[in-house]
């Protein structure tokens, strides 16, 4: 945010330059959920004792490492105009395949892949089905949801939990830093897929194609731009993101369970939103969906930290965030021609 | 016979039959009716009564779809209705009167009557997509009926609430005498007048059919009012077929079982038509699914895998592309999808 980006219109002083600078309306979303971020931890810091450590900040990344990956896959889905539901399913069926085959004996390395082959699969064909047949999202991706529940319950019906020597380790795994803070490895592995999603996004043709596609599909389709092949592909990636997250979630829980992460697309969908990116596809930024999910993590923590609050304020209290948010875009969105 | 099959109503009553007869294979005594003490028993009545929810609530979400909206809210709100009622019933003097039931119910519903107001504001007014003006509510609902309950599953002892969703009138189940009144006097309004006209023009094009004198936004909103009301008088029923208020599962789901229906019964999710007859075939198609899974030896679990494949297929019968390529008149020229994919 340098003021230095501002075309100075008759060289005015660099106080001038400050005073006047106005962030694009682009990153206005994305900069009102950092400040939404920064001033509830605030509130939290002045009121509970001990919230406004580093610690703190740190466990909100290690208790929602899984949603974070979640989220950075509906972005995808959501810049093109779309919407995944069978997130959530696809999270307990990772979570299903990682402990039954881990059971039955499978090396990690094979219950890994195969998890993550299966959902990325799954959500590659909800993309094949959505683009060459034409299904709204919403239906084909409930189809999805109801399939992923289904073969949940196809492996098991009882939970199976996982002692499997290798994610014992890594899910008590701790890695240390610097002031006798810790953060644990499924952190590190979802800031890498938020950088690695940033990259793709803002760097690739592929990325540049999916904000195409969420502007104006038709436009995009002319321009001669890969439409089919995007379209497809955000959905194999949500699907990837899915796998990844039922993993580290797997990793969290330590076991496999098909009521695992019931309702946790409507999470990953309002961290999304909630970090500035629109609906209607075409605007947004990862980083937002990252700032969204650190947001719903705060709320949790403020009603852990508080005692007296009951467990369902955090719903409303996503609600009406879910709310303050669609109303701001749809002012922003509106004032532009 | 082309006419029997074009039918738009054939393809779903075909499949409802298929179920029934997968049934009296699997146990041939299925479909028996049987009288006890003046009081309609069997599988069917059953199916029937299991059924009346989810078609109330498809009911208003057919009109909703029909102008190009969703309303996600439907669950959320039937665990308001029903927490609401339950709260008023249990608190107080005079728990078991007919009185208490009565104006537990009566709130309930105008409780619902606000919601949906509520959702018609965010979607016609302030012009929100339906799915994330709904998902708000979706989301806070649960959380406010649990506010409602106090979070605990509140349990209420009133014959006359429990009557709405256990009770018989005429030997019939009264959740299905209210369940079909409702479905009657929506045919009524939407089909004998103008009113099912203008709700799929609103559907079709809604700037259009406001410049033709429709009042597209009255029109959109009374949907999502009526929704809303639906969706609480089955939350009433779910509530009084337990006796009791439980925010957090009750009509859990029911939004994607309803939505279903709808789009089972040929009901466009593009808008602009609809089918009520359709909505109360696809109703019973599911809840006879939910039946027919235990009774041929499947556990009831499994009622996801056979859901998805239900989806699946009705949505490739309905799309275009898929009918196209499934003809048996190839086309030569490639699809323009195809075309923009190779350039």
């Amino acid at each position: 945010m340098s003021a230095g980006s501002v075309t100075a219109h008759a060289a005015p002083s660099a106080w001038g330059r400050v005073r006047t600078y106005r962030p694009p309306s682009r990153y206005l979303p994305v900069l009102a959920t950092c400040a939404l971020f920064f001033g509830m931890f605030a509130i939290g810091g002045v009121r509970y004792e001990g919230f406004a450590s580093s610690q703190v900040v740190l466990n909100l990344f290690v208790d929602n490492a899984f949603l974070i990956v979640l989220a950075v896959g509906m972005t995808f889905v959501i810049l093109t105009g779309g919407i995944d539901l069978s997130v959530g399913s696809v999270v307990a069926l990772s979570t299903m395949i990682t402990a039954w085959t881990l059971r039955d004996g499978w090396p990690p390395v094979a219950a890994v892949a195969a998890v993550l082959v299966v959902s990325t699969g799954l959500g590659l064909l909800m993309g094949l089905v959505i683009h060459y047949f034409d299904i709204q999202p919403f239906i084909a991706t409930l189809a999805g949801m109801f399939l992923a529940r289904g073969l949940c319950y196809l492996i098991s019906i009882e939970s199976i939990p996982i002692r499997d020597r290798t994610f014992f380790d890594l899910s008590a795994a701790q890695i240390p830093l610097p002031g006798g803070l810790y953060t644990t490895p499924a952190v590190v592995i979802a800031l890498v897929v938020v950088g690695i999603a940033a990259f793709v996004l803002h760097r690739t043709t592929f990325g540049r194609t999916v904000y195409a596609v969420g502007g104006s599909e038709s436009s995009a389709l002319l321009m001669g731009l890969r439409v089919a092949r995007t379209k497809v592909g955000v959905y194999a990636i949500s699907g990837f993101c899915s796998g990844l997250a039922g993993l580290l979630f797997a990793l969290y829980m330590l076991s496999g369970y098909s009521l695992h992460a019931v309702g946790m697309e409507l999470d990953a969908i309002a961290a999304v939103v909630i970090g500035g990116t629109l609906l209607t596809g075409g605007r947004g930024f990862v980083v937002g969906s990252v700032l969204g999910v650190l947001v719903l993590g705060t709320i949790q923590t403020f009603i852990s930290f508080d005692g007296t609050l009951s467990s369902w304020w955090t719903k409303i209290a996503i609600g009406v965030l879910l709310l303050a948010f669609v109303v701001l875009q749809r002012l922003v969105t509106r004032r532009q021609p | 016979m082309s006419r029997v099959t074009g039918h738009p109503l054939f393809w779903p009553l075909l499949a409802l039959a298929l179920l029934l007869v997968v049934n009296v294979v699997a146990t041939p005594s299925f479909l028996d009716v049987r009288v006890q003490d003046g009081h309609l028993y069997g599988n069917l009545v059953d199916i029937a009564r299991n059924g009346a929810p989810v078609l109330l609530v498809a009911l208003g979400m057919t009109l909703v779809i029909a102008t190009r909206g969703i309303d996600l809210s439907v669950g959320a709100v039937a665990a308001i209705a029903g927490a609401v009622a339950c709260v008023w019933i249990a608190g107080g003097a005079g728990e078991g009167s007919a009185g208490k039931a009565l104006t537990g119910c009566a709130i309930a519903l105008v409780v619902c009557l606000v919601l949906g107001l509520w959702n018609g504001f965010l979607v016609s007014v302030l012009g929100i997509q339906p799915i994330i003006a709904t998902l708000v509510l979706m989301t806070a609902g649960r959380g406010l009926a649990m506010l409602v309950t106090d979070g605990q599953i509140t349990t209420v002892n009133n014959a006359t609430f429990s009557r709405i969703g256990g009770g018989f009138v005429l030997t019939l189940p009264v959740a299905i005498l209210i369940a079909l009144a409702v479905f009657g006097l929506t045919a009524l309004l939407t089909r004998r007048t103008a009113l099912g006209m203008l709700v799929e023009s609103v559907g079709i094009n809604p700037e259009a059919s406001r410049l033709a004198g429709v009042r597209a936004r009255t029109i959109i909103w009374t949907a999502y009012v009526f929704s809303a009301v639906c969706a609480g008088l089955a939350g009433l029923m779910i509530a009084s077929n337990t006796n009791a208020a439980d925010a957090n599962n009750a009509g859990l789901w029911i939004e994607l079982d309803a939505i279903l229906a709808v789009v089972i019964g040929g009901t466009s999710l593009a808008g602009g038509r609809f089918s009520l007859g359709g909505t109360l075939v696809g109703a019973l198609f599911l809840t006879t699914l939910a039946a027919t899974i235990p009774n041929i030896g499947i556990p009831s679990e499994t009622n996801y895998l056979f859901k998805a494949v239900v989806v699946i297929v009705v949505c490739l019968l309905q799309s275009p592309q898929a009918r196209a390529s499934l003809a048996v008149r190839r086309r030569t020229r490639p699809a323009p999808v195809e075309a923009g994919a190779a350039a």
